[in-house]
């Protein structure tokens, strides 16, 4: 693949409810700081993609509302509903195609709708929507498949929580920074089992941008770029009784193709960091093993041993992962900002030390439905 | 940011989209609903290529793309292989909590069927039989099927 990298990056602080910006000033926000970053002006973005979905704004072709903060007034601007993972995808991909550099921008307010009846119109409407399966409910049939199959118990689960949330104290733009302990998360409220309170990521609001070059134009760039080693999505069947819920295959499909672009053959040792779709603490565990980090069953135990501490062997959510801010459609963006900060080394209070390869991951659909593994690099 | 609603009175708006929608059910979807609703039978559908049987019926295999001709009637049994129960409350559930959800592979079916149990949580787990109980007053839906009970 010809070499393109991120060369530009800005995210709002994701917030419960953000009371003073509107989607129109969170986008402008990023867009400004993301160009900022690059060293870059208007005149230096040669297309626009923006990432929004219409329920969750609560408007139609909600990406026309927010275009001209988002630099694409009088330019090529195409959208993406989705993940900001995969609009970051087709944002690479235009760079490919011959742009020389894309903007990328992801928006939500989860808190001005409601998280319950948007995710629940996400399923079939004939067969599914009446029986009020919602993301959380439709995730804890995955979890409580995922524990039967592996042996992976609601403790390993619940460290997960208590890592994730105490990482999210040393990044200023996470929403949930916590300190907990295994016996709290055991101890709130069931949601849906196995799922507690502190198993499932809250509603937020935000917004993220990048900006992705050619190689020619990222040498213009202020900072070094952060090069796309890989990068590949994948998608399972749509109705969640056609899928083993307990095998995110069209996970280790994805990420197996961003390995082999990327040129890596043993992850956990060649991957020095991941920001992983955690929008509930389960998923930590079962991605894992979908990455291939560990054999199938085994992703609990990676948990509990540490090894994905921000001192451990494989440092996993070092940002405090989607369990401590999910922008709904930002998030997966949020992660592949996170692991460029990473390895531009400007991670501050959560730097990992000498990260020169990282994996940022996102999701779309329910329980996983379509996974998009990114591989980035510092070299 | 600046708060600038320090200065200004901070105003929100309150709205709602409400659109009503037809949306057809289509062919395989109309038998199934029928079947669920006059004669109180789950009809599924084999792939004539890969042999995969779904429930609800599928008028394409989405594994293969073969086509799909031939009609089974499944059984009103089956099995649960994952569950949850719910405990929040929200208007788009359609029972009070606490209710399971479950996917039961019903007796003839390669796949699973989601479907809500609101009775006897204590005996639920993966692996007991389940058996469909039809609602009274049935009208071509998903819910003609009020629940699967625990056997």
């Amino acid at each position: 693949m010809e070499r393109i990298a991120i060369v530009g990056v800005g995210q709002t602080k994701y917030e419960a409810r953000k009371r003073g910006e509107i989607f129109y000033d969170m986008v402008y926000e990023v867009t400004d700081k993301a160009m900022k970053d690059a060293g870059f002006t208007l005149g230096d973005i040669d297309n626009v993609i923006t990432v929004s979905n219409d329920f969750w704004d609560g408007r139609t072709i909600s990406c026309m509302a927010v275009q001209e903060v988002a630099g694409a007034h009088d330019k090529n601007v195409s959208t993406v509903e989705g993940d900001g993972s995969f609009g970051a995808f087709y944002g690479a991909m235009r760079v490919l195609g011959g742009f020389g550099t894309t903007l990328v921008v992801a928006h939500s307010k989860g808190s001005e709708g409601d998280s319950k009846v948007i995710t629940n119109a996400m399923f079939d409407p004939i067969y599914h929507r009446p029986l009020g399966l919602d993301a959380i409910s439709s995730s804890a049939l995955q979890a409580n498949v995922y524990m039967e199959r592996s042996g992976v118990t609601e403790e390993e689960f619940a460290h997960v929580s208590v890592k994730n949330h105490a990482n999210a104290k040393n990044n200023p733009y996470a929403q949930l920074p916590m300190e907990l302990t295994v016996d709290d998360v055991m101890r709130s409220k069931r949601i849906a089992d196995p799922l507690r309170l502190l198993d499932c990521s809250p509603v937020s609001d935000g917004a993220a941008a990048i900006i992705i070059a050619n190689e020619e134009r990222a040498g213009k760039a202020l900072k070094p770029p952060i090069w796309i080693k890989g990068v590949a999505h994948c998608s399972d069947a749509y109705f969640l009784g056609d899928r083993d819920l307990g095998d995110p295959r069209s996970l280790r499909d994805a990420s197996q193709r961003a390995y082999a672009m990327a040129g890596v053959s043993d992850p956990l040792h060649e991957i020095d960091i991941v920001e992983l779709y955690d929008a509930f603490s389960y998923m930590e565990p079962l991605w894992l093993e979908g990455m291939g980090f560990c054999d199938a069953g085994q992703g609990g135990k990676m948990v509990e041993r540490g090894i994905t501490t921000v001192d451990g062997e494989l440092p996993v959510n070092p940002s405090g992962g989607v369990l401590s801010a999910h922008p709904v459609l930002v998030a997966g963006l949020a992660r592949i900002i996170e692991v460029t900060l990473q390895l531009r080394s400007e991670a501050s209070a959560r730097q990992i030390d000498g990260a020169k390869t990282g994996l940022a991951h996102g999701i779309n659909g329910p329980c996983g439905q379509s996974h998009c593994v990114w591989i980035l690099g510092k070299e | 940011m600046t708060n600038w609603f320090e200065d200004v009175a901070e105003l929100t708006h309150k709205g709602q989209i409400k659109v009503p929608y037809t949306w057809s059910v289509g062919e395989v979807g109309s038998r199934f609903l029928v079947a669920l609703r006059d004669q109180k039978r789950i009809l599924g559908n084999r792939c004539g290529q890969c042999r995969t049987v779904f429930v609800p019926p599928r008028n394409r295999c989405g594994k293969c793309f073969g086509e799909i001709h031939e009609w089974i009637e499944l059984g009103d049994e089956g099995i649960v292989t994952a569950h949850t129960i719910v405990r929040y409350n929200h208007p788009i559930q359609p029972t009070p909590t606490p209710f399971a959800y479950a996917i039961v592979k019903l007796d003839g079916a390669d796949v699973g069927f989601i479907h809500i149990i609101k009775e006897d949580l204590g005996r639920l787990k993966n692996g007991v039989r389940v058996k469909a109980r039809f609602s009274e007053s049935r009208r071509g839906h998903i819910l003609d099927i009020d629940s699967f009970t625990i056997i």
